[in-house]
């Protein structure tokens, strides 16, 4: 753990950083800047856990990095899943009223899912 | 010897311990991302992301506590080498760039609920505000954090459980400097994209 | 002053009124019997502020059992409501109290019986099976137990003060906006909830430690016991779910004290993404409940059949293999909301998957018993009673995995029969098998072996009596949750059959506080050793009672079967005995459990000084408690040697 890592740390977060927000402001298609923030995020992600917080310099066995992994992967699941859900949710209601929404959602009161 | 293996042990314990509980407050914020994401569009005939967020002011907000990020572990690397001097200002310039950040988020709320864009406005708002505003909770305690580890060191000097704690604090402080780069990207960079 | 809070917030219906009545003198006349025989000090010094998991453990359960009670009265209001008042207009019970009572029901056995119950044999077993001193953080063990016990109190508040939420164990929104739900009832349950919620959060933290970093020396991740990997399990569940659960309860929760628009109808909020968040962590929940009763089994199953554990490695696996998948089948409970056939599909499958990991773990148990010597013991006829009811349980449940099926029969008494199954034949009856394996471990007396059985005999024939009857309900189309019909449907009959089940239920009860009465007034004749089943891990190497530190030594373990191997071979435990640190007391976990007890009351009440108040005293007393420097003390090598010779009488 030296002064060196946390620098190369910060100097890459600040890169990455200000290479999102550049992309962002000189406007590009809303899929491919969306893909590109993403990995951007993911990268610094990443350089923060090596440089930060360490991940990875643990002895074995590696509980930190084990736990990591097994939330990120929880993480996606529950996410990536809720999007996929509430999408289909919202497509198949598109043509609903809140105010029928509303009613299909107090029908659970007594006629529930 | 024995002494030297129980603190080994006593650090362990109460890393990977403090480490687990942030792997169980990234779910927690995934949960508030998840429906920022479902909701981000609801915006119930009130503004959107791209019409109330000031871009100039989120990007300080984030080289801020970039920089507080990376103090902390200038700390932290003070306090390994014992050079204490160096470690308080560094701590310092930590508690200064986190409360500089949260009066920034704070100011920031204030001026969208005296527009009439508070949380209650729309599921939009409720969602960001939720989510922005439960890293700025989270700020806040680590700011707390920080007070009382100054009154420790005052009061009982470097000792084994106050650098035990102070790694926690550090962890704690590099996470927070973590979600936001996605509430950074996800809230804001997306929420203002064309 | 009192915000919300005036003498309107008294019960008013007879039904209420008796309850609360009757619940106020039996705590009155507890604490008169506590203060006329001078016991308060007792209880706060050896209970209240003890740091032993072994004392927190039993706390957990004696709460859970108290909860128990209620839940089953509240059922028995219920079930007396349909068979005999429901096609006539004139009832005691109210609609609206009938709303309370179903919704107090589900919520009290889920996180107040069934969470309470495996915390508390958590507690008890974990340390002990890794072969430990203690948990790793003591203090937070404290302090998750008395948050338990303030969302209980919070929750059992609601009973004489304001009114309980009516609007289901999971109180779906619009429902429980304030637009439909303006009253108290749904703050109860939110703050409850929360405050029970960051209680197991902690613990499933504290114990997932315990297990990574205090396992006795030898003792790899393949050589644990294999409730111990149960709980492991459940408790990477508990860790991953249960911020789900806090971030939709506060999400809620603003809705309802801030005016906010996440899961309102209007102003674009959502309602289905409630749906959506409570179900990804309820899902996994019925995990967490059921996977530490699968470790019970796998314990008692090789020591009865004296047989080792068929499959250990396979056991694990699916035990894993049952964590991952739980996180992939929540949509499961709702496909009638409208996700459209793709996602249906894919979450049907799913369900259908997780089925094959759980079947392989009924076959190993079930190879376990091959050509062992299986002794019918109550723990082992709980276990074949399990292995009957969670199978019924476990069909009906692939049958409703069919999206096409459960279209047809969800929401119906058919689903409650199910999940009925799950949780009453998987968790309940794990929790009695595991009550009548330890109890000799920790009292030193075994259970009264014939009242055990009749009590057995009740549960099993009641519980069948009184589901088997909602599985032909539920296609005959009637819905839960219904407190009135047309008696010319012709169901009466069948809710009478129901309710009979109920009584025999209560009748296994009432043996079980027998056999528990008879066995304390005749311990003498029950008492046996500290070994008294021939076990095969940890806990059984321990003097009985336990003393304070578990253990004496901290010999190397070899073999999966630690205890087992350890007989075999007729070693002998060393007798060097060395200094022992155990943490002293703390009051703390109690005074940090008031303060989230005021928090939550002064927000379901709008006081908002109180509110303040007791945010600030929780957080003082969380930094202070982190100040603490006695947090130790020692028993010395003499003390150790001295109190091992006194336990273990000349064997030692």
């Amino acid at each position: 753990m030296t002064i060196v890592k946390y620098v190369i740390g910060f100097v890459l977060s600040l890169v990455l950083t200000m290479t999102a927000y550049w992309v962002t402001v000189n406007g590009i298609d809303k899929t491919t800047l969306y893909l590109i923030l993403a990995v951007l995020a993911l990268v610094q992600m990443v350089v923060q856990l090596i440089f930060f917080l360490h991940l990875g310099e643990e002895a074995r066995p590696r509980y930190k990095l084990a736990t990591f992994l097994l939330m990120s992967f929880m993480l996606a699941i529950i996410v990536v899943g809720s999007i996929w859900i509430m999408d289909n949710m919202n497509y198949n209601m598109a043509n609903m009223s809140p105010n029928e929404k509303n009613d299909y959602m107090l029908m659970q009161h007594d006629k529930g899912f | 010897m024995k002494d030297a293996v129980e603190e080994k042990f006593l650090f362990n314990k109460t890393t990977i311990g403090f480490w687990l509980y942030l792997m169980t407050d990234c779910i927690l914020f995934a949960s508030l991302f998840a429906t920022f994401a479902v909701l981000r569009h609801a915006t119930a005939g009130g503004p959107s992301g791209s019409q109330i967020f000031e871009m100039p002011l989120v990007m300080a907000e984030t080289i801020i506590l970039l920089t507080s990020s990376f103090t902390c572990g200038l700390a932290l690397v003070a306090l390994k080498a014992r050079k204490i001097t160096q470690m308080v200002v560094a701590l310092a310039s930590t508690y200064i760039l986190g409360a500089a950040f949260l009066t920034i988020e704070i100011s920031e709320f204030a001026k969208l609920i005296g527009e009439g864009n508070g949380p209650a406005h729309s599921a939009f708002l409720s969602a960001f505000f939720t989510l922005v505003g439960t890293h700025g909770l989270h700020i806040f305690m680590g700011l707390l954090w920080l007070l009382v580890l100054v009154a420790m060191l005052m009061r009982r000097g470097i000792t084994s459980k106050w650098v035990r704690q102070m790694t926690l604090f550090a962890l704690f402080w590099h996470f927070l400097d973590l979600v936001w780069i996605f509430i950074f990207t996800v809230v804001y960079l997306m929420g203002v994209a064309k | 002053m009192f915000g919300r809070l005036t003498l309107d917030a008294l019960p008013h219906d007879p039904v209420t009124i008796g309850g609360v009545a009757g619940g106020t003198v039996g705590l009155l006349i507890i604490i008169a019997a506590m203060t006329y025989f001078k016991k308060w000090g007792w209880l706060w010094r050896e209970w209240l502020t003890s740091l032993d998991p072994k004392k927190i453990g039993v706390m957990y359960i004696v709460v859970a059992v108290i909860m128990l009670l209620r839940g089953l009265a509240d059922v028995a209001m219920l079930r007396a409501q349909q068979a005999i008042f429901a096609t006539s207009p004139n009832s005691p019970i109210s609609p609206d109290l009938f709303q309370q009572v179903f919704s107090a029901h589900g919520t009290i056995m889920i996180f107040f019986v069934a969470m309470g119950v495996i915390f508390g044999l958590i507690n008890l077993i974990v340390p002990l099976q890794i072969g430990a001193r203690d948990v790793a953080f003591p203090l937070l063990n404290s302090i998750s137990f008395w948050l338990f016990v303030a969302g209980m109190v919070l929750m059992n508040v609601s009973l004489g003060l304001g009114e309980f939420s009516a609007a289901g164990w999971l109180a779906y929104p619009p429902l429980s906006e304030l637009a439909y739900s303006p009253g108290t009832g749904v703050d109860y349950w939110i703050w409850s909830l929360q405050i029970a919620g960051v209680g197991s959060l902690l613990s499933g933290v504290n114990f997932l430690i315990t297990i990574f970093l205090m396992r006795r020396k030898g003792m790899t991740l393949m050589k644990m016991p294999i409730f111990v990997w149960s709980v492991v399990t459940s408790m990477v569940l508990v860790i991953f779910a249960f911020p789900i659960l806090t971030a939709t309860l506060a999400m809620l929760g603003l809705d309802r004290l801030l005016g906010m628009h996440f899961f309102t109808a209007d102003m674009g909020g959502n309602p289905m993404m409630y749906v959506n968040l409570i179900w990804a962590w309820g899902h996994p929940e019925v995990y967490i409940l059921v996977l530490p009763a699968f470790g019970v089994f796998s314990e008692i199953v090789p020591v009865f059949s004296r047989k080792k554990l068929f499959g250990y490695t396979s056991m694990v696996l699916a035990l894993i293999a049952i964590m991952i998948l739980s996180f992939t089948v929540w949509l499961h409970h709702f496909f009638t909301m409208g996700a459209g056939a793709n996602v249906n599909a894919f979450f049907g499958i799913m369900t259908m998957v997780i089925a094959v990991p759980t079947g392989v773990k009924v076959f190993n148990w079930i190879f376990t018993m091959f050509r062992g010597r299986v002794s019918f013991q109550t723990p082992m006829l709980w276990f074949m009673a399990f292995v009957a009811t969670f199978t019924i349980g476990g069909v009906t449940g692939v049958l409703m995995a069919v999206p096409g099926i459960d279209f047809v029969v969800h929401n119906s008494l058919f689903l409650v029969a199910h999940f009925h199954n799950m949780i009453i034949g998987g968790v309940l009856f794990g929790a009695f098998a595991a009550y009548a394996y330890w109890f000799p471990k920790f009292t030193g007396f075994r259970l009264h072996e014939g009242l055990g059985k009749v009590a057995f005999w009740c549960w099993l024939v009641g519980f069948l009596v009184a589901f088997l009857p909602l599985y032909a309900l539920g296609f005959m189309g009637a819905v839960r949750r219904m407190d009135h019909y047309d008696a010319s449907l012709g169901w009466q009959g069948l809710f009478i059959a129901a309710g009979v089940g109920v009584l025999i239920i209560l009748l296994g009860v009432f043996f079980q506080v027998v056999q528990l009465a008879y066995s304390v007034w005749k311990r003498k004749e029950l008492a046996v050793g500290p070994d008294p089943w021939g076990g095969r891990t940890l806990e059984w190497a321990t003097s009985t009672p336990i003393a304070e530190y578990n253990f004496a030594t901290l010999d190397a373990v070899h073999d999966r079967d630690a205890y087992w191997t350890v007989k075999k071979a007729h070693e002998k435990l060393s007798a060097q005995y060395y200094d022992i640190h155990v943490p002293n007391n703390s009051g703390y976990g109690a005074l940090i459990g008031a303060a989230a007890l005021g928090v939550g009351f002064a927000l379901i009440w709008h006081i908002w000084w109180l509110a303040g108040v007791s945010m600030i005293a929780l957080i003082a007393l969380v930094i202070s408690s982190t100040q603490r420097t006695d947090v130790e003390h020692v028993i010395t090598a003499r003390e150790v040697a001295l109190t091992e010779k006194r336990l273990r009488g000349k064997r030692a």
